[in-house]
């Protein structure tokens, strides 16, 4: 119990860093969108593989805007060193990997909200009908990415070449959380059933599950100096 | 547990290795319950490293240390509780305001009833004025202040302090300083880093002279009475130096 | 001569008769296959660099492990020396593949589930070393690379089921590699599959001595500044 209140902490202090400065979500918000509006024009109005499409660009913009996320909020950790701060405290360490992997993942979830809803205009789609299906799947495969994300992105905190190598090192690992968001994002804009993409689903809580083992088992490592 | 007289921390034969640097090559060092100790020496001797792995913030390659009765390695959890640490990074976050950060601490540390801590320890720290501004828009002096106050907040029985002088001004250092004498009389055991002769040997206990990862000197303060410790200092810097 | 010598110079005597026979019996013993002529040959080499590739990243995993465990260096640079093999075995599967593909399908590329893989895996290979170079503290180096190897070890099988479940539900006009083998295809398979182990172990103890060889150096450097 004592465990979750600090992980709590954590969590409620980044959400605290960001109301004050509000520096972290508007520019998650503004790149995602700026995703989904670039790759608007790449492709033609009215093309016939668009339901094909548009699921992959929704995905990609919400990763795009995580890793950006991600790799901020441990910077914000070592401006005054305040990483070690945490260290100090007399709770292990995997706390601060989970009090972070929630507060990363509160800011995920809103960016991705309002992208869905800016999604559902520029494409001409009713999400009105499908919020349940999306809810679940932003909901099985977000957790996913971000326990990886914020595992990585305090690898490459302190490193050089960080920028690239944050996302080269990312990609390949979140590359089944992609697949099954977006195979089942496109199944929820056909508007089929979930229950045609059980497995996908099965999927993602598996990964979920698998990662944030080996993130809470690992974290200490990778903070140590 | 907290005896006059008994050994709050006992370092036998530490050795940290950085890849294959050395940075503390065989440290012996016994400190005891209420003792001010004031660790000198040169930059790059070691002194960073040392409060880090008393900290347990790094571990050690090589040796025993134990604080409080507990061994370094089992239980550090408990250990952390006992310990507050001071550096010339104050670890706090430059968005937050003075109250919210020492309110992120002490639920950090489990600290009970800050709804009246915080405000008393701000006051304490002469910053109840500024509870509910940001940090960023501290003054130095006033961030250190704040520094203390976060490191004292959980009323620890071990202070560790690194360099905390860093980039303080006269008058701050001179607050700081007053601040430590009334810390070390609250019968705390304090263990002070610094490369700065002039300051703080008024108020401590013991001195040492850590150079090279080695400590080439220690004793009680009572016993120089007379001799200049800057000289005793110079001498056994300059035998590194060679 | 130590023990390592004494094992690099057996190994290597072992591995140059390994590969010498399966190079025969892949070029002269074995039959010219039908519709893909020399080509084909190209499939004694890939599947048992294909194995390699998937080894070499299973020691990665395991020296880490073994590293987080310990604390020994030497677990890393076995870790480390294991990718560098890897990623080189990784490179030629995919680049043995691709000319498979386009002389068999003519294609440069498919999507196949075990060739996709690969590709992910020599990523994370890429991105290993990558972050190697960036991180110049030893121990930091090696805790950091421990925990990627981990994280991947465990990723790539999930990588796989998720492109083969992709992949199935749009049927491949490409599948995989399952043809009809004469029994000499099949013997040679094998000898290339046991010497290009060989090899891999050959290639890895040499690697392995360099990074012990380098680690003394260093070492010896050290305490010759000390001295001074």
């Amino acid at each position: 119990m004592r465990y979750l209140k600090k992980v709590l902490a954590i969590t409620v202090k980044d959400l605290l860093l960001e109301a004050h400065t509000k520096e972290l979500t508007p520019a998650m918000l503004v790149f995602s969108l700026i995703v989904i509006v670039i790759f608007n024009f790449s492709f033609e109005p009215g093309m016939q593989n668009a339901d094909i499409i548009t699921p992959g660009i929704l995905w990609i913009a919400f990763v795009f805007a995580g890793m950006l996320g991600f790799a901020r909020s441990f910077a914000k950790e070592h401006e005054q060193e305040s990483i070690r701060g945490l260290m100090l405290a007399p709770v292990d360490h995997s706390a601060i990997y989970l009090g972070k992997t929630l507060s990363n993942l509160v800011f995920l979830f809103c960016v991705e909200i309002i992208s869905v809803l800016v999604f559902g205009i520029f494409f001409n789609i009713n999400i009105f009908p499908i919020i349940p299906g999306l809810a679940v799947v932003l909901g099985l495969a977000t957790p996913g990415f971000v326990a990886v994300g914020t595992l990585y992105a305090a690898m490459a905190a302190n490193i050089r070449l960080r920028e690239i190598l944050l996302p080269v090192l990312l990609f390949p690992i979140i590359v089944p959380v992609l697949i099954a968001a977006v195979k089942i994002t496109g199944s929820v804009f056909k508007g089929q059933p979930l229950s045609d993409v059980s497995g996908w689903l099965n999927l993602l809580v598996a990964y979920n599950g698998i990662f944030i083992v080996v993130g809470v088992l690992t974290f200490e490592y990778v903070i140590e100096e | 547990m907290d005896n006059d007289g008994n050994v709050i921390i006992r370092i036998e034969g530490l050795t940290k290795s950085f890849g294959h640097t050395r940075a503390l090559k065989g440290i012996d060092l016994t400190v005891r319950s209420g003792e001010f100790w004031l660790i000198f020496g040169p930059n790059g001797a070691g002194k960073s490293t040392l409060i880090g792995i008393l900290a347990t913030l790094l571990k050690q390659t090589k040796g025993k240390l134990t604080i409080d009765g507990i061994h370094l390695g089992n239980d550090i959890i408990e250990l952390r509780r006992k310990i507050g640490v001071i550096s010339h990074q104050t670890f706090l976050y430059g968005d937050l305001t003075a109250y919210e950060n020492l309110f992120f601490y002490g639920r950090l540390y489990g600290v009970d009833n800050l709804k009246t801590k915080i405000p008393r320890m701000l006051a304490e720290m002469g910053l109840e004025d500024w509870a509910d501004e940001r940090v960023r828009n501290f003054s130095r002096g006033m961030q250190q202040r704040l520094t203390i106050a976060r490191a004292l907040l959980h009323r620890p029985s071990i202070l560790l302090l690194d360099e905390p002088g860093t980039g303080l001004d006269q008058h701050a250092t001179r607050h700081f300083y007053r601040l430590l004498d009334d810390l070390h009389s609250q019968k705390r055991t304090i263990l002070m880093t610094s490369h700065n002769l002039t300051i703080g040997l008024e108020k401590c206990t013991h001195l040492a002279i850590l150079t090279g990862g080695r400590i080439v000197f220690s004793a009680r303060k009572a016993e120089l009475d007379g001799k200049d410790f800057e000289e005793i200092y110079f001498h056994y810097t300059e035998k590194e130096r060679k | 001569m130590k023990k390592i010598d004494i094992a690099v110079f057996v190994l290597g005597i072992l591995t140059f008769l390994a590969i010498s026979l399966s190079l025969y019996m892949a070029f002269i013993y074995t039959p010219l296959e039908k519709t893909m002529g020399a080509v084909q040959k190209i499939f004694y080499f890939h599947l048992p660099l294909a194995w390699i590739g998937f080894l070499a990243f299973f020691i990665v995993f395991l020296g880490g492990v073994l590293y987080l465990i310990t604390g020994s260096i030497k677990w890393d640079n076995l870790a480390y020396s294991s990718a560098e093999i890897g990623v080189i075995f990784s490179t030629l599967v995919l680049v043995t593949g691709s000319i498979w593909a386009k002389r068999a399908w003519n294609t440069w590329w498919t999507w196949d589930p075990r060739l996709t893989t690969m590709l992910i895996l020599w990523m994370i290979y890429v991105g290993y070393l990558m972050m190697r170079n960036a991180i110049d503290n030893v121990e930091r180096r090696a805790k950091i690379s421990a925990v990627i190897g981990i994280a991947g070890f465990v990723d790539v099988p999930i990588v796989f089921m998720a492109i083969r479940w992709w992949r199935t539900m749009h049927p491949l006009l490409i599948t995989s590699k399952g043809m009809g083998l004469a029994p000499s295809m099949l013997t040679t398979l094998f000898v290339s599959l046991a010497s290009f182990t060989l090899l891999y172990l050959y290639l890895l103890l040499i690697r392995v001595r360099l990074g012990l060889a380098v680690n003394t150096a260093e070492e010896i450097k050290i305490r010759l500044s000390d001295k001074l």
